[in-house]
């Protein structure tokens, strides 16, 4: 499934990265450690977390996910958005928690 | 000489611009048609050590060289140096302060993913002079 499709169903709203909103959505990875999250998300994941800074932008880049969702409204820097628009990574934002966001990406994906 | 040698100076303290060089690498390696599991491995053990470099010493060098068989990443600092590197290398080790770990940072996690991500790696530090790690990573090998 596409992202841009799976953020419509979920409800989620996109802040930024609207260039990148075809790639496909396999998996789902969820943290908020960087490092953590480095070594483990996988490629075209979508990234669950509430760390909207500029370095968040930098790990998805690198580990190739297909989107940052943040979960409870968390917040998105100016400098990070701005990095995310020009790669072309797809930020969205909603206001659950990430554990309910978790499930409607599981049945999303089944 | 390698097929291609590139540095980078990496700004101490500065978020905004860390993660620069590694990504620059990144696009190269693509560019140039590498194992896109080598370009991953690559790309996430210099950006840890690039972000140790900011957090850790307040910014540094990079020097890298690609080859065919090979890419070479030395990352060199004058920082405050590492006092135990056995200990700092353990998952979890970290001395990260809490204005940088409300950035994400500071799980202890960086050290062990470079050791895991590249085929070689040693780490020479001295307390009050500098560290510098030194990794090679070999296309079509291992994880
Ligand atoms: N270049 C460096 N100069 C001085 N100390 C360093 C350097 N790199 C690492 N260290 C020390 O080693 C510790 C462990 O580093 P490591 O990268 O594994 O974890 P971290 O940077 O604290 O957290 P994380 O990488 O998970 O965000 C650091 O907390 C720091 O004390
Ligand atoms: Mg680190």
């Amino acid at each position: 499934m596409q992202i841009k499709e799976m953020a419509e169903r979920c409800g989620w709203k996109l802040l930024c990265g609207k260039a990148g909103e075809e790639r496909e959505a396999e998996g789902c990875y969820i943290g908020d450690l960087l490092s953590w999250v480095m070594s483990r998300a996988g490629e075209n994941n979508v990234w669950l977390t509430v760390m909207g800074n500029i370095n968040a932008i930098a790990v998805a880049a690198l580990t190739e996910v297909s989107a940052i969702v943040l979960t409870e409204s968390a917040s998105l820097d100016e400098e990070a958005k701005n990095r995310a628009e020009t790669q072309g990574i797809p930020v969205y934002s909603c206001e659950e928690n990430t554990y309910d966001t978790a499930v409607k990406v599981y049945e999303m994906l089944k | 000489m390698s097929m291609l040698h590139l540095t980078y100076q990496v700004p101490g303290d500065d978020f905004t611009r860390a993660g620069e060089a590694s990504s620059d690498v990144k696009h190269k390696l693509k560019k140039l048609g590498y194992d896109p599991d080598a370009i991953r491995r690559v790309a996430i053990a210099m950006y840890e050590g690039e972000i140790n470099m900011v957090i850790h010493a307040g910014g540094g060098e990079a020097i890298v060289d690609i080859d065919p068989d090979r890419v070479e990443i030395r990352l060199e600092d004058q920082g405050p140096g590492i006092a135990d590197v056995e200990q700092a290398m353990q998952a979890g080790w970290s001395t990260a302060p809490d204005n940088v770990r409300t950035l994400g940072f500071g799980a202890g996690m960086g050290l062990p993913n470079m050791k895991k991500y590249t085929d070689e790696m040693t780490v020479d530090s001295q307390v009050g002079v500098g560290t510098t790690v030194f990794m090679k990573v070999f296309p079509g090998k291992k994880e």
